[in-house]
C-alpha cells in the first residue's frame, strides 16, 4: 500500500484585494466578490517563482516525512508557469533538495491540474515499486491578463507531496482520471497571457470533467459522497466548488476546510493540492478524503486518501496552510502589483 | 552577473549551503576552501550551514547595480548563523522599519537575479524573519 | 635598503573630465610631476589603476602609459588592489628604489570612471568585494559600508550626525583646494537631508565618481639634493591584507589591515602616531574615516565619531585628517587616490598647501585601503 508520507505548503505573503484591481479597471468589485466569492489573492514577490515555492513546499514535506532526500527516486513539478520554457523546474528542485543525481525528474503541464498529474505519476511509480519515494509538486505564479476576469483570481502558491509506502500519513486507496479534448482555456507559445472561452469554461468543461472524475472514482471504489469526511475540488473561484459539490451530493462542511480560494485566489496547479494540504492539516486518523482536480484542455484527476494515525505526529512539523494564508500578509497597491508581475513595459 | 558556468559551480553552496569543516580546528569554511584560514590545515569534512541565525548588521540598498534595479530598495544583512558561520544575503519579507540588529532569521530559497529576460535564472539563499 | 625621497609631484583638477581620455589625463599629470622634479629621464614606472578594463575596455596600461608619455622602452608595471591600487603603486615604486633596482621611478595612479553609466560604475566598483558571496546577493560598496556603519552605531553609539561631520570637515578643507572636484562647503543639515544611498548612508556620505590622476617622482634620498625642490622622504611603508568578504572579519567595525599596515610603517619610520602632523586617509564613505582614525590609533576604538565631533581631526585640530578634502571633496578616481594622498602630504611638508596648510608640518602619514579593508597601504613621510 502506498500513499502520502509527507506534505508541505507554501504561500507568498503578498496580497491584493479585489477592490484594488477593480478600481483601476472600472469594474464592479461587489459583483466579483459576491458573484465569484473572491476577496483577495496571493501575489508572488519578484524573487519568487514556481521553482522557489516548490523548493520551500518540498522542504516542508520532507520535514513531515522524515526521510533522507537522497532516497527520493522521482521529482515531478506540475505548473503552467514554469520559469523556463526549456529547462526543467524539477532539476533545480531536485538539486536544492539534495536528491540528485540518482533521481528521475520531469516537468508536467496540464493547465491547473499539472500538480495532480505529478502526484498521479509519483504515486504510481511508488505503487509499482519502481521508486522508493516520489515527490510531486503543484506550483504556479500564473497571470491573468490585465482587466480580464482572470486577473481577480490568478494567484501564486505551491503544495508538495512525498509518496512512499512507509511511513504513511495518508494511504492512497484509489485513483481515477477523466480526460477529453476541450479548448476551454489555453495559451499559445510566445503569448504572455492565456485566453479562455468565457462561459464555455463552466458546464461543459469544469463541471463535466469534475463530475465525470468524481462519479468515476466513487464507482470504482464503491463509495458515495457521505462516505467521505472531506472533499476538495479545483477552485477557480469561490462558487464553482460548492456548486459542483452540490451537484454531486456533497455537503458544504465537507468542502469548507479545503476551500481557500476566497482569500488565496486560484493557485492553478496548486489549487486542489493546497486544498488537500489544508484538509490534511485538520484531519484525524481514519478520515476519508476525496480530491478532484481540474485542468483545462481538459481533464480531472481524482484520488481517495485515508488518513493514518501518523497525521497526529507530523501535522505540526511544518507551518499549516491556513497559517500561511492568514498571517504576515502584505497588501499591495495595483501599481506595485503590476510592477511585481511585470505587467509594466520597461525600456528594452 | 555570473556566467552559466560560474553560477553552476557554486550551486552546492547557493542551493544547499554546503560548507567545509576543518578536521584540525573545526573552523567552518563557507564556501569550502583548500586551506583553513584559521589553522592552515588542508583536510575538511563536508557539512551544511545551520538554517537559522541572528542579524548582526544590515542596510537597505537604494542605489543598485543593473540587475537589481527593479528590486530597489531591498534590504541586505550579515547574519551569524547558529553554528557561528557569518553569511551575507538579502533580507526579505520584512518591513524595513522592523530590521534590527539581533533579530532572528532563517534561510529561504529565492530567486537572486536573472541574466535578462532570456538568460539563466540565478537562485540562492535569502534571509526571512524567523 | 636605500632611503627613498619624493622629488616631484603632479596632479590636475579632478572631476567629470568629459573631454579627456584616460591616457590624456595620465600623461598631463605625469608631465607635471616630471617638471616639478626637474628630472630629464625616468628609469621605470609603476601605475595604480583599479579597473581600466571595466571602465574603458583598456588593459595593458603597462604599455599604453609609457607609450603616451613618450617614454618607451621604459619598463612599467600596472598594479591593482582595488581602491588601494595607488598606495600599492607607491609601495612598489618605493621598493624598486630602496632595493637599488631603479633610481628614478615615476609612481602614478589614474582612473577614468565617467565613460560608463552609474550602474556600470557601481558594478565595476563592486568587483572589489566578494563577487560570489557579496556581489551575487546585490551588495554594493555603499551597502557594505552602510552595514559597517549600522554595526558601529549599534556597538559604539556613533551617531548619524557624527558621520555627517566627517563630510562637513572634509568639504571645509576641500573648499581650500583648487584641484578638488567639489571645492565648496556643506552643512550637517545638508548631509542629513541628502538622498539615501544605503541606509543610513546618504549621497553626501559617499565619495563621488571622478576622473583624475596623480603622480610622484621617487629617487634615492642620497641623490635628492640634485633637484629643484626640497625633498620629502618616505620613511615608512606598510601593507597588510584581510579577508575579502566583510562577513569573514572578526570584528566588522574594526579595520585590522589598516591597524597592522600602520604599525609596520610607523615601526619602519621609528615613529609613534603622536609624532605625525597630518594624515591623508581613505574616506570612501564617512564611516570609513571614523573607523580608520580608530585603526590608526588617533582615536580609541569605538571613539572615532566623538573624535570628529570634538574637532580632534579638524585642520587646526591635534590630528588633522584629510587636509586636502579627502576622497569626499577632492574626489576618488579609484586608482589615483593613493598617489594623490602622497601628493598632498608632500605639498604640506614643503609648505606649499596654501590656505589649507597645516602649521609646522614635518611628518605626514597616508592610509589607502581597498574594498571594505581587504587591503591597506600606509606610508610615513618626513620633511628633510
Amino acid at each position: 500500500m502506498a500513499g502520502i508520507i509527507g506534505y508541505g505548503a507554501y504561500i507568498p505573503r503578498n496580497r491584493i484585494k479585489v477592490e484594488e484591481i477593480a478600481k483601476v479597471w472600472g469594474a464592479d468589485a461587489p459583483s466579483y466578490k459576491k458573484g465569484l466569492m473572491l476577496e483577495e489573492k496571493s501575489v508572488p514577490s519578484p524573487d519568487q517563482d514556481t521553482i522557489t515555492m516548490a523548493v520551500e513546499a518540498s522542504k516542508r514535506a520532507l520535514k513531515r516525512a522524515g526521510i533522507d532526500p537522497r532516497e527520493i527516486g522521482a521529482v515531478y513539478v506540475g505548473s503552467e508557469s514554469h520559469p523556463y520554457a526549456v529547462k526543467p523546474s524539477g532539476t533545480v528542485l531536485a538539486e536544492a533538495l539534495n536528491a540528485t543525481p540518482d533521481v528521475h525528474t520531469a516537468d508536467f503541464e496540464f493547465a491547473c491540474k499539472a500538480g495532480t498529474e505529478a502526484m498521479f505519476v509519483a504515486l504510481s511509480l511508488v505503487q509499482a515499486g519502481a521508486v522508493k519515494f516520489g515527490l510531486a509538486v503543484g506550483a504556479d505564479t500564473s497571470q491573468g491578463a490585465p482587466g480580464d476576469a482572470l486577473e481577480y483570481s490568478a494567484a501564486a502558491g505551491a503544495a508538495a507531496f512525498l509518496f512512499g509506502k512507509d511511513p504513511l500519513v495518508a494511504e492512497a486507496l484509489e485513483t481515477y482520471s477523466y480526460t477529453t479534448d476541450m479548448p476551454d482555456f489555453w495559451r499559445r507559445e510566445y503569448q504572455y497571457y492565456p485566453q479562455h472561452g468565457g462561459r464555455f469554461t463552466g458546464d461543459p468543461a469544469y463541471f463535466k470533467h469534475i463530475t465525470g472524475a468524481a462519479e468515476g472514482i466513487m464507482a470504482k471504489a464503491k463509495m458515495k459522497p457521505s462516505d467521505f469526511n472531506y472533499v476538495i475540488f479545483h477552485q477557480p473561484n469561490g462558487k464553482f466548488p460548492f456548486r459542483v459539490g452540490e451537484m454531486l451530493g456533497f455537503e458544504k462542511k465537507q468542502i469548507e476546510p479545503g476551500w481557500l480560494v476566497s482569500k488565496l485566489g486560484n493557485t492553478y496547479s496548486g489549487s486542489s493540492p493546497l486544498g488537500l494540504t489544508a484538509t490534511l492539516d485538520i484531519s484525524k486518523p481514519g478520515d476519508m478524503i476525496l480530491i478532484v482536480s481540474y485542468g483545462s484542455g481538459a481533464g480531472s484527476d481524482a484520488f481517495i486518501f485515508k488518513v493514518t494515525e501518523r497525521i497526529e505526529e507530523v501535522r505540526d512539523l511544518a507551518p499549516k496552510t491556513t497559517y500561511l494564508l492568514d498571517n504576515n500578509k502584505n497588501y499591495l497597491e495595483y501599481g506595485v502589483y503590476a510592477k511585481y508581475r511585470r505587467k509594466i513595459r520597461k525600456a528594452e | 552577473m555570473p556566467t552559466p558556468s560560474r553560477y553552476w559551480r557554486e550551486i552546492p553552496q547557493r542551493y544547499r549551503l554546503e560548507a567545509g569543516k576543518c578536521r584540525n580546528c573545526g573552523f567552518i569554511c563557507f564556501p569550502p576552501r583548500l586551506i583553513c584560514p584559521q589553522c592552515g590545515a588542508r583536510e575538511f569534512e563536508p557539512t551544511k550551514i545551520a538554517d537559522g541565525g541572528k542579524i548582526i548588521t544590515y542596510t537597505v540598498i537604494r542605489v543598485a547595480p543593473d540587475q537589481f534595479v527593479d528590486e530597489t530598495p531591498y534590504a541586505v544583512g550579515i547574519a551569524e548563523m547558529d553554528d557561528g558561520v557569518k553569511l551575507t544575503a538579502q533580507v526579505v519579507d520584512c518591513a524595513f522599519a522592523e530590521l534590527k540588529v539581533g533579530m532572528r532569521v532563517k534561510i529561504e530559497f529565492r530567486k537572486i537575479s536573472e541574466d535578462g529576460r532570456a538568460g539563466v535564472i540565478h537562485y540562492g539563499y535569502k534571509f526571512v524573519p524567523e | 635598503m636605500r632611503d627613498v625621497a619624493i622629488i616631484g609631484v603632479g596632479m590636475t583638477k579632478w572631476g567629470e573630465l568629459w573631454e579627456k581620455s584616460l591616457r590624456t589625463i595620465f600623461t598631463e599629470t605625469a608631465l607635471l610631476a616630471i617638471e616639478d622634479a626637474g628630472v630629464d629621464h625616468i628609469d621605470s614606472m609603476v601605475v595604480g589603476c583599479m579597473s581600466s578594463g571595466l571602465f574603458v575596455g583598456q588593459e595593458h596600461l603597462a604599455s599604453l602609459l609609457p607609450d603616451y608619455l613618450g617614454r618607451n622602452p621604459v619598463p612599467a608595471a600596472r598594479v591593482e588592489s582595488a581602491c588601494s591600487s595607488g598606495g600599492l603603486a607607491l609601495r612598489q615604486g618605493f621598493i624598486e628604489v630602496a632595493s637599488g633596482m631603479s633610481d628614478i621611478v615615476l609612481v602614478g595612479g589614474v582612473e577614468k570612471m565617467t565613460d560608463v553609466t552609474g550602474c556600470e560604475a557601481t558594478y565595476a566598483l563592486g568587483t572589489a568585494a566578494d563577487q560570489e558571496y557579496e556581489g551575487y546577493h546585490g551588495l554594493t560598496f555603499p551597502g557594505l559600508y552602510a552595514m559597517i556603519a549600522v554595526a558601529h552605531m549599534h556597538q559604539h553609539g556613533t551617531t548619524r550626525e557624527q558621520l555627517a561631520m566627517v563630510a562637513v570637515k572634509n568639504h571645509d578643507n576641500g573648499s581650500k583646494n583648487p584641484l578638488a572636484q567639489f571645492p565648496f562647503k556643506i552643512t550637517v543639515d545638508g548631509v542629513l537631508k541628502s538622498v539615501l544611498v544605503a541606509d543610513p548612508l546618504r549621497i553626501l556620505d559617499c565619495s563621488p565618481i571622478t576622473d583624475g590622476a596623480a603622480a610622484v617622482i621617487l629617487c634615492p634620498a642620497g641623490m635628492a639634493g640634485k633637484w629643484k625642490k626640497p625633498a620629502v622622504r618616505i620613511t615608512g611603508s606598510g601593507q597588510a591584507t584581510d579577508t575579502i568578504a566583510l562577513s569573514s572579519r572578526k570584528d566588522i567595525t574594526w579595520i585590522e589591515s589598516t591597524h597592522l599596515a600602520a604599525q609596520k610603517a610607523l615601526q619602519m619610520a621609528g615613529r609613534k602616531i603622536e609624532d605625525i602632523d597630518l594624515f591623508e586617509v581613505h574616506d570612501c564613505f564617512t564611516i570609513a574615516e571614523i573607523c580608520v582614525t580608530e585603526a590608526l590609533g588617533i582615536a580609541k576604538k569605538g571613539q572615532g565619531g566623538r573624535a570628529v565631533e570634538e574637532g580632534l581631526t579638524a585642520l587646526k585640530g591635534k590630528f588633522p585628517v584629510n587636509p586636502s578634502g579627502g576622497l569626499k571633496a577632492k574626489g576618488h578616481p579609484v586608482g589615483a587616490t593613493g598617489v594623490a594622498q602622497a601628493v598632498e602630504v608632500v605639498k604640506q611638508l614643503r609648505g606649499e598647501a596654501g590656505e589649507r596648510q597645516v602649521k609646522n608640518a614635518r611628518r605626514g602619514l597616508t592610509q589607502n585601503m581597498g574594498g571594505t579593508g581587504g587591503s591597506s597601504l600606509v606610508h610615513v613621510f618626513e620633511a628633510e
